[in-house]
């Protein structure tokens, strides 16, 4: 299925969670955020949350600011 | 480190906002440093136990950037996350919620605040009033202390606070402009309508520092703390600017404690009038 990651298209196979999708980015988990399709969706449920074709993800972190 | 030199922390007293209770009235950004080292020691140098952090996209691709969490040691500093980068009250709250959710999983004290900017223009940087009132209105809802960057504008100062600010935090002179306190005036009377027959709301000069002397000022006019971070990250020497900063708070809060001088047109001598020897021939 096709998802949209931070403004950017990505592939992924049907069924996988969100879990899975930090997993295949490889960051740390407890370093990040997410939201989908413009909603939090809340670190509990990322093992849980399958995602759909369309899907559009915020994935982010905490950087340097003012 | 000229730690040595620095007086007990109870000198300045403590700032409360909120549920928090912090040590140093100065509250630094972490933006902008050459490196994590060198903000790393700034933030220590400067003596501050809170820290402003953005929210940004992990780059998903630049696999050796370093996360700022591998720098920042977060069980020594409450982080203030901020919603810089917003232009409307609806993507302010989204980032408030994000922030909040990685805090939450730092178990960091900073998961309950937000600062607050929801700005109109990216030339000026200034806030846009309308947005900054319904997104404070909106946090405050979800649970959010709020800590709102402002004008200098009184009246909208008081509307925040009206809002359900925890503080509101007016700028000297816009973000980064290193202009020091534009309008003292407007800040005395922001003071004014947000502490009146509530001295302890805490209200603190967010934006426009350029140099030591600007937060002695903005201490000077009576408010609770100051927050600034490009006149530390930007100085040519920012380890020893932000030495400077940490004297200047402490200087201008007990200069306002101290109860100044009134200003006079003409002169007063400091020495006797009496006893003058004879002058003249």
């Amino acid at each position: 299925m096709r998802l949209e990651v931070n403004g950017e298209a990505r592939e992924l196979e049907t069924g996988k969670t969100v879990a899975d999708l930090l997993g295949d980015l490889g960051v740390n988990t407890n370093h990040v955020a997410v939201e989908l399709n413009r909603e939090l969706l809340p670190r509990a449920q990322h093992t849980s949350h399958a995602l759909s074709e369309g899907d559009r993800l915020e994935v982010v972190t905490l950087v340097g600011g003012g | 480190m000229s730690t040595a030199t620095l007086p007990p922390p109870t000198t300045t007293g403590t700032l409360r906002i909120g549920s928090h209770e912090l040590k140093s009235r100065l509250i630094i950004g972490t933006g902008k440093y050459a490196t994590h080292e060198q903000m790393g020691e700034a933030l220590e140098r400067s003596g501050a136990d809170c820290i402003t952090v953005a929210i940004r996209r992990e780059r998903l691709i630049d696999a050796e950037g370093r996360n700022l969490l591998d720098a920042i040691d977060t069980s020594r500093y409450t982080l203030l996350p901020n919603t810089a980068g917003c232009f409307s009250a609806d993507d302010a709250v989204r980032v408030a919620r994000l922030g909040r959710e990685i805090l939450t999983g730092l178990e960091n004290p900073g998961a309950s605040w937000v600062k607050l900017e929801v700005l109109a223009d990216t030339r000026t940087l200034l806030p846009d009033p309308i947005e900054t009132v319904k997104a404070t209105e909106q946090l405050v809802a979800d649970g959010f202390e709020v800590l709102c960057y402002s004008s200098d504008d009184p009246i909208v100062a008081r509307r925040l606070k009206n809002a359900g600010a925890a503080s509101v935090m007016p700028a000297g002179s816009p973000i980064g402009s290193g202009q020091g306190i534009l309008n003292p005036n407007n800040i005395r009377i922001c003071l004014e309508y947000l502490k009146e027959g509530d001295p302890d709301y805490p209200v603190i000069v967010d934006a426009g520092v350029g140099a030591a002397s600007d937060v002695a000022a903005a201490m000077e006019l009576g408010v609770d703390g100051v927050l600034l971070n490009t006149a530390i990250a930007h100085a040519t020497d920012p380890l020893a600017m932000a030495d400077a900063m940490r004297h200047a708070l402490i200087a201008g809060r007990l200069s306002y404690l101290s109860g100044r001088i009134p200003k006079r047109l003409y002169a007063t001598a400091s020495s006797p009038t009496e006893g003058v020897i004879a002058l003249g021939r």
